[in-house]
C-alpha cells in the first residue's frame, strides 16, 4: 500500500503540472490567437481532463494512507508516529490529518476536490474556468510537490518494524478533532477558488462582473467552512485542552481568523462591486490577499516561525512556503499591474451617509483587525530582529487592541444595513435609528444593577466590564435593527397577502435570501459577542478534596461524592465524582477526569461541565494533591458561555440561507395572487439590500 | 450660608462610590497578575492558565506570584521581579519600554489614520459630485434613474 500511494502521488503530481503547462499554453494561444500542433480548445480540454484525473490520483493517496492506519501497516514511519492498535476507529481515521505530512496529503486532496468540482462545472463558462482551473493546477502543483518531496507520508520506517505505534496525541482523541481539521482546510483550501477565479478573471480581462456571481457560492461556502472550523476549534479547546476558555490568540489560531477576516471584508464589499461597480481593485486584493493569509497561517502552523501550543514539529518545510508566497505575491502583483486599467471604478461614493460608505468603514475596520492579529502574531519575530530579544504578545495585547475594533465593528454592523444605498436621508436616519438607539440606551442601564459596571475601566486595571458594557448596549442596537428589518418587509406583505407575521418572514425572506440571511448572520454574530462578552465576569476556585467536602462557586455548591481510578487497553483514568447543588437542590453530577494513554505515555483531562444559557460551571480534575492523594478540582463558572455555541448555529443557519436562490417574483406572486409589482414595495423605501 | 443641596452631593457620591468599588483584593491581584504572566515551561500558555501535567515550571512561579502578592508588592515590582528572572518573554504583552511602544501604537494609529483617510476620500468624491450639473428632469431621464434606482436595490 505505502508503494501504491507514493506512485499515486507521483502520477497526481504528473497530472496537475500537465493540467498547468498544457492549460497555459492553450490559454495564451487563445489569447494572442497563435496557434500549435494541436488546437488550443482540444489542447485546454486535455488540461482539463488531466486536472479531473489528478483528483482521483489524490484521493487514492489519501485512500492508502486512512488503509495504512486501520491496518495497523506500522511499516509506514506516519502510522507509526500517530497512530496504535488499540487506537478507536474513528481516530484512525483522523490520523491522515494529525500530522505534518498526513495534513498536507489532505491540503492537496481537499484542493484537488475543489478543483474535480471546478473543472466538471466549466460549461458555465468555459473560458473563466479554464484560467481558474489552470491557476488551481498551479496551486496544486505546490502541494504536490512537497508530499512527493519534502514531507512524504508514505516514508518508511528505517530498521525492524515496530509491533505497535505511538498513538494519537491524546489531546486529538475527542470526536471534535474528527471533524475540526477538515472543516478548518475546507475553508482555508476553499480560498483557492475565488482566488483562481478573481486572477483569472483579471488575467483575462473579464468584462462585467459575472464572475463575482460566478464565485459568490464558492466563497460563501469556503467562509462557512472556516467559521465552522474556527468554532469547532474553539470547542474543542474549551471541552479538551481544560484552561477554561476557548481562545488564547495563540499564533495558529490567529493564522485561522486571518482569512476569516479579510474574506468576511471581501464578502461585503464584493457587493459594492456587483451593484455598483466599485471597489475593484480592493476586492481584488482582498481576495488575493485572504488566499495569502490562508498560505501564511499554513506556514506559520509549520515553520517553527512563531512559537506556539498546537503548532506541528519544527521542519524546514517553511522554506517551500515562503518561496511559494513571494512566487503569487509576484504574479498577483504583476497581473494587477497590466490590468488595472480594466478595475476602473464605475462609480463613486456619494455621501458620507451611505450604505457604500458603511461598507468602506466595515471594510477598514475589518481589516484593521486583521492588521493587528498579524502584527501581535509576528511582532516577537520583529522584536527579535530589531531589538536583539523576543517579547511575548499575547491575550492582555489582543484585549486592549483588538477587542476595540471588534466593538466598533460590532456598531457598524448594526448602523450599515439602516443605511440606504448612495445616500440616506436626515428623515430616513431618524426614523430608523431612533428605536434601536432608545433600545440601546435601555440595555445600557439595565444591566448597571446586574453587576455590568463600565466605570471600572478607570478604577482598575480591568478593560472587561467596560467593553462587555458596550456590546451588551450595542447588541441590543444591533438585534433591534435586525429584527425592525424583517418586521417592516413582513408587514408590507402580510397586508397584501393576509397571512401570519411568520409566514410573512418565511416569504420575505426567501425572496432575499441573500439579505435577510446576511441579517441572520449578523444576528448569530452578536449572540456570539454576548457569549464572549461574559469573559469579563468570570470565577474561578481550586480545592483538594475530600469525601463530603464542598465549595461554593456563584450559585452552585460542588460537594465531592467519591473519587477513583479504571483502566482500559487505551488509556488509565483517574476521576472524581461530584454532587452539584443549587439552592440545597442537587442539578448535576459531574465526573471530571484525568487519563492516561498507554501509547503516548501523555496525560490528558477529559472537562466535566454543567452548561446553561446563563452559565457553564466548568470543572476539571487538576491531578492529586501528593502529600494527602486527594484529588485537586479546579473550577470555573463562565457566564453566557452557551450563546457562543448558540451564535454559531444561528451564523450557519443564516449562511445557509443566503446560499439558497431566491424564490422569483412570479412565482411568490402567482402563488398569493399579489401582483408582481408589489414585490419591490416589500422593502420600505429607503432601506436597501444586503 | 447656603444649603448643599443633596442633588450636588449626589454626584460626589456616586464618584466615590465608584472609585471605591472596584479596590481589588489579594485574590483579585493574583489572578490578574497570573494573567499578565507566561509560564515559561515551553508551553506558551498563560501562568494561570497552564494545567498541563508535569509541568516544570508553573507551580514554582504561581507559589513566587502568590508570596509576592502577599508581601504587597506593587504590580510593577511583582512584573519586573518575574521579567529579571524569566526574561522578557515571560510577561505575556510587552511593557510600553523602547521598541516595544511600536507594538501597542501601531494597529490603532493605522487605523485612525485610515478612518481619516476614508473620510476624507469620501468627501473628496462628495464634493466632485455635488459639482456636477443638475440632472434634467424629464420623463426619460426619470425612468433612467428609476431603473437604476431599481438595479441598485438587492
Amino acid at each position: 500500500m505505502p508503494a501504491f500511494g507514493s506512485f499515486a502521488l507521483l502520477v497526481a503530481l504528473a497530472l496537475s503540472g500537465y493540467n498547468l503547462l498544457a492549460g497555459a499554453v492553450a490559454l495564451r494561444q487563445l489569447a494572442t490567437g497563435g496557434r500549435g500542433v494541436i488546437a488550443p480548445e482540444r489542447l485546454a480540454e486535455t488540461a482539463r481532463r488531466a486536472g479531473i484525473a489528478s483528483f482521483f490520483a489524490v484521493a487514492c493517496a489519501a485512500f492508502a494512507l486512512v488503509w495504512a492506519a486501520f491496518t495497523n501497516d506500522f511499516s509506514v514511519a506516519y502510522i507509526t508516529e500517530h497512530s496504535n492498535r488499540a487506537l478507536p476507529a474513528a481516530y484512525k481515521f483522523a490520523a491522515l490529518w494529525s500530522g505534518q505530512e498526513g495534513s498536507l496529503l489532505l491540503w492537496a486532496f481537499l484542493l484537488a476536490a475543489y478543483g474535480f468540482v471546478l473543472r466538471l462545472r466549466h460549461k458555465v463558462d468555459v473560458k473563466l474556468f479554464a484560467y481558474a482551473s489552470t491557476i488551481l493546477a498551479g496551486v496544486q502543483v505546490f502541494f504536490l510537490l512537497l508530499v512527493n518531496v519534502a514531507a512524504t507520508p508514505f516514508s518508511l520506517v528505517t530498521g525492524a518494524i515496530p509491533p505497535d505505534g505511538n498513538g494519537l496525541n491524546p489531546l486529538l482523541q475527542y470526536p471534535e478533532m474528527v471533524i475540526h481539521p477538515p472543516m478548518l482546510y475546507l475553508g482555508y483550501v476553499g480560498f483557492s477558488v475565488p482566488f483562481a477565479f478573481a486572477l483569472g478573471a483579471l488575467m483575462m480581462r473579464y468584462p462585467g462582473e459575472k464572475w463575482i456571481h460566478v464565485t459568490r457560492r464558492w466563497t460563501m461556502v469556503t467562509w462557512l467552512f472556516l467559521t465552522v472550523g474556527i468554532f469547532l476549534g474553539m470547542h474543542w479547546a474549551y471541552e479538551v485542552l481544560g484552561w477554561g476558555g476557548y481562545w488564547g490568540w495563540d499564533p495558529v489560531e490567529n493564522a485561522s481568523l486571518m482569512p476569516w477576516l479579510t474574506g468576511t471584508a471581501f464578502l461585503h464589499s464584493v457587493m459594492m462591486q456587483e451593484k455598483r461597480g466599485m471597489m475593484k481593485s480592493w476586492n481584488v486584493w482582498l481576495i488575493f490577499s485572504t488566499f495569502m493569509l490562508s498560505i501564511l497561517g499554513t506556514l506559520l502552523t509549520r515553520s517553527g516561525l512563531v512559537s506556539s501550543v498546537h503548532a506541528f514539529a519544527q521542519s524546514s518545510i517553511g522554506t517551500w512556503f515562503w518561496v511559494f508566497l513571494v512566487i503569487v505575491f509576484a504574479v498577483c502583483t504583476f497581473v494587477y499591474i497590466l490590468n488595472r486599467d480594466h478595475l476602473r471604478t464605475e462609480h463613486k461614493l456619494e455621501s458620507l451617509v451611505s450604505r457604500e460608505s458603511s461598507f468602506a468603514f466595515n471594510n477598514l475596520v475589518l481589516l484593521a483587525a486583521c492588521f493587528t492579529v498579524l502584527w501581535g502574531t509576528l511582532f516577537p519575530v520583529l522584536s527579535e530582529y530589531v531589538q536583539g530579544n523576543r517579547v511575548t504578545v499575547s491575550a492582555p495585547f489582543y484585549n486592549r487592541v483588538a477587542v476595540p475594533i471588534g466593538v466598533f465593528l460590532l456598531l457598524l454592523t448594526g448602523i450599515g444595513p439602516l443605511l440606504a444605498w448612495r445616500s440616506t436621508s436626515m428623515r430616513s436616519i431618524r426614523r430608523n435609528f431612533v428605536v434601536p438607539g432608545i433600545v440601546a440606551l435601555v440595555v445600557a442601564m439595565a444591566i448597571i444593577p446586574l453587576g455590568v459596571h463600565p466605570w471600572t475601566i478607570f478604577t482598575t486595571d480591568h478593560e472587561g466590564a467596560f467593553y462587555a458594557w458596550m456590546t451588551f448596549s450595542l447588541a441590543g442596537f444591533v438585534t433591534t435593527a435586525i429584527f425592525a428589518e424583517f418586521f417592516h418587509g413582513a408587514r408590507v406583505i402580510q397586508q397584501k397577502s393576509h397571512q401570519n407575521l411568520f409566514a410573512s418572514v418565511v416569504q420575505l425572506t426567501r425572496r432575499n435570501t441573500r439579505r435577510y440571511g446576511g441579517y441572520i448572520v449578523h444576528f448569530g454574530v452578536v449572540l456570539i459577542l454576548i457569549g464572549i462578552s461574559g469573559q469579563a465576569f468570570n470565577q474561578s476556585v481550586e480545592r483538594t478534596m475530600s469525601y463530603k467536602q464542598s465549595f461554593e462557586l456563584g450559585p452552585y455548591r460542588v460537594e465531592c461524592l467519591d473519587y477513583s481510578q479504571d483502566s482500559n487497553p487505551n488509556y488509565d483514568t483517574e476521576f472524581a465524582l461530584l454532587n452539584v447543588y443549587r439552592n440545597g437542590h442537587l442539578v448535576t453530577k459531574l465526573a471530571p477526569e484525568l487519563r492516561f494513554y498507554a501509547a503516548s505515555q501523555q496525560p490528558s483531562t477529559i472537562v466535566a461541565n454543567h452548561s446553561t444559557l446563563a452559565w457553564d460551571l466548568y470543572v476539571i480534575y487538576a491531578g492529586k494533591d501528593p502529600s494527602t492523594g486527594q484529588p485537586v478540582i479546579k473550577a470555573f463558572l463562565n457566564p453566557l458561555v452557551a450563546w457562543i455555541w448558540i451564535g454559531v448555529l444561528v451564523t450557519i443557519f443564516g449562511t445557509l440561507i443566503a446560499l439558497l436562490p431566491n424564490l422569483s417574483a412570479a412565482i411568490a406572486a402567482q402563488r398569493h395572487r399579489t401582483p408582481a409589482a408589489e414585490e419591490a414595495e416589500a422593502v420600505p423605501a429607503g432601506r436597501g439590500g444586503d | 450660608m447656603r444649603r448643599i443641596s443633596p442633588f450636588t452631593l449626589l454626584p460626589l457620591l456616586v464618584i466615590l462610590v465608584v472609585f471605591t468599588m472596584g479596590a481589588a483584593n489579594t485574590a483579585g491581584r493574583y489572578n490578574d497578575l497570573g494573567h499578565k504572566i507566561m509560564c515559561t515551561c515551553g508551553c506558551n500558555e498563560i501562568l494561570l492558565e497552564c494545567n498541563h501535567m508535569g509541568c516544570s515550571a508553573s507551580s514554582r512561579m504561581t507559589a513566587e506570584l502568590r508570596l509576592a502578592v502577599d508581601r504587597g508588592d506593587s504590580d510593577k515590582a511583582v512584573l519586573t521581579a518575574f521579567q529579571d528572572e524569566y526574561g522578557p518573554t515571560a510577561l505575556a504583552a510587552p511593557w510600553l519600554t523602547r521598541f516595544n511602544i511600536v507594538a501597542w501604537v501601531v494597529p490603532p494609529l493605522l487605523l485612525i489614520l485610515g478612518l481619516i483617510g476614508t473620510f476624507l476620500l469620501v468627501k473628496k468624491w462628495r464634493l466632485r459630485v455635488a459639482s456636477m450639473p443638475e440632472v434634467a428632469d424629464d420623463p426619460a431621464s426619470r425612468d433612467l434613474r428609476e431603473r437604476i434606482r431599481r438595479d441598485t436595490e438587492i
